[in-house]
C-alpha cells in the first residue's frame, strides 16, 4: 500500500471515534460554559490536549482555583496510561521512523486511536496512523465548539443533568473489566472507597481536590499490585477506554 | 480567573499530557520486566478512574439524591456491559427528569 491509500484507510476507521468524540467534547464544551471558562480557553485545551478524562479534571480544579503543581501532577496522573499505550505502540512500529515524525505521532495518542492501531498489528505506518486520528481530531474541536455555543440554547436544567454524563463513561470504562480482573477490582474498589474518605473525613479534605485523587488512585493500585502482580504481559493490550473489548486475560474463577 | 492563570495552567496540562505521550515511545527501547509495576500500570487507569467518580458524580448535576440514582443506573448498565453512549444517555435523562423531583 502507498502513503496515500494507507492515510484513506486510517482515515475510514477513525469515522466511528469521530462520531463518539463529538458527543464526549459536546460535554466538555457544555462544561467549559458552565465553568465560566472563555470559549478560547476551552478550544485551546481541546487543541493541545485532546483527552476526556484530563481535561474533565483540569477545568474542575481551575474552578476550585487550584495551584500549578496541583494542576499539573494531577493532570500527568490521570494520564498515565498514555505512558503504556505509547510504549506498546513503539513495539509495533517495525519501519524506521524519524523522531519527529514518532513525536508527531503521539500528539494524537487516545485511548481510541491506540485502540485502532493496535488492532492493525504490526506495520503500523504513519500515514496510516495519522488517517485514524485525523478525523477524531475535527471531531473533538468540533464537539468543543458546538457544547459551548449551544450552552446558551439548552435550559438550565439540561446543563446541569448533562454534567453527570463523564462520570457515566467513567463508569462504562472501569465497571466491565472489574468483572473479569480481580486486580482491577480492587484498584476501583479500593480507589472509590480512599477518594470518598479523603473527600469526607474533617482534616483530610483540607487537602486539594487534585492531590486527593492522586493519593487514593495511588495507593489502591499499590494494594491491588502488591496482592495481584500479573504474570502476563499487560502492555499487550491495553485497551483502558475502549469499548467492547476486554483487555484482561485473567479468567474469574 | 485571569488571563495569566488560564494561559499558565493551559501550557501545563499541555506539557503534563505531552510527556506521557511522547516519552516511552521516543525514547524507551526496553521492557520493563517487574511483573509489580507491570500491574502497577495496568490497574492504575481503572484506579485513577473509580477516584475521579467517586464522590464527585453525586454532585455533579446539582441535585444529590438524583445523581446517585442516576449513578446506580449507570452502574447497573455498565455491568451488563451495555455501551458507552446509552449509559450516559440513559444516566442523563434520568438525572435530568428526577432533577425536577429532588
Amino acid at each position: 500500500m502507498n502513503t496515500k491509500s494507507n492515510f484513506l484507510a486510517g482515515l475510514k476507521k477513525g469515522i466511528p471515534v469521530a462520531i463518539a468524540y463529538l458527543a464526549v467534547s459536546f460535554t466538555f464544551g457544555l462544561a467549559a460554559r458552565r465553568g465560566t471558562f472563555p470559549l478560547w480557553f476551552a478550544s485551546l485545551l481541546s487543541a493541545t490536549n485532546l483527552t476526556s478524562a484530563g481535561q474533565f479534571t483540569g477545568i474542575q480544579l481551575l474552578g476550585l482555583g487550584a495551584g500549578y503543581l496541583e494542576l499539573s501532577l494531577a493532570v500527568f496522573i490521570i494520564n498515565l496510561r498514555y505512558a503504556l499505550m505509547s510504549f506498546s505502540l513503539s513495539q509495533q512500529v517495525t519501519i524506521r521512523i524519524r523522531p519527529m515524525t514518532r513525536f508527531a505521532m503521539t500528539l494524537f495518542l487516545t485511548d481510541e486511536v491506540f485502540a485502532l492501531a493496535n488492532e492493525k498489528g504490526a506495520e503500523i505506518t504513519p500515514a496510516y496512523y495519522f488517517g485514524l486520528a485525523a478525523l477524531p481530531y475535527v471531531g473533538w474541536q468540533l464537539g468543543t465548539l458546538v457544547g459551548y455555543l449551544s450552552g446558551g440554547v439548552f435550559p438550565a436544567s439540561v446543563i446541569a443533568a448533562a454534567g453527570i454524563a463523564i462520570y457515566c463513561m467513567y463508569i462504562a470504562i472501569f465497571l466491565p473489566p472489574l468483572k473479569r480482573s480481580r486486580g482491577i477490582c480492587i484498584a476501583v474498589l479500593v480507589g472509590a472507597a480512599l477518594s470518598c474518605a479523603l473527600y469526607y473525613i474533617p482534616y483530610l479534605n483540607k487537602i486539594p481536590m487534585g492531590f486527593r485523587v492522586i493519593i487514593a488512585a495511588i495507593a489502591a493500585t499499590f494494594v491491588a499490585a502488591a496482592i495481584y502482580p500479573k504474570k502476563d504481559d499487560p502492555s499487550a493490550a491495553p485497551n483502558a477506554e475502549c469499548e467492547g473489548i476486554s483487555p484482561d486475560k485473567e479468567v474469574s474463577k | 480567573m485571569n488571563l495569566g492563570y488560564l494561559l499558565i495552567s493551559a501550557f501545563l496540562m499541555f506539557i503534563a499530557t505531552l510527556v506521557p505521550r511522547f516519552v516511552p515511545f521516543v525514547f524507551i527501547r526496553k521492557k520493563i520486566s517487574s511483573p509489580f509495576w507491570k500491574s502497577f500500570l495496568y490497574y492504575l487507569p481503572y484506579a485513577v478512574l473509580a477516584a475521579l467518580t467517586f464522590p464527585y458524580v453525586f454532585y455533579s448535576t446539582g441535585s444529590v439524591p438524583a445523581a446517585a440514582i442516576a449513578t446506580a443506573v449507570a452502574l447497573t448498565m455498565s455491568f451488563f456491559e451495555l455501551n458507552m453512549a446509552s449509559v450516559a444517555a440513559v444516566s442523563f435523562l434520568v438525572a435530568f427528569g428526577l432533577g425536577f423531583l429532588f
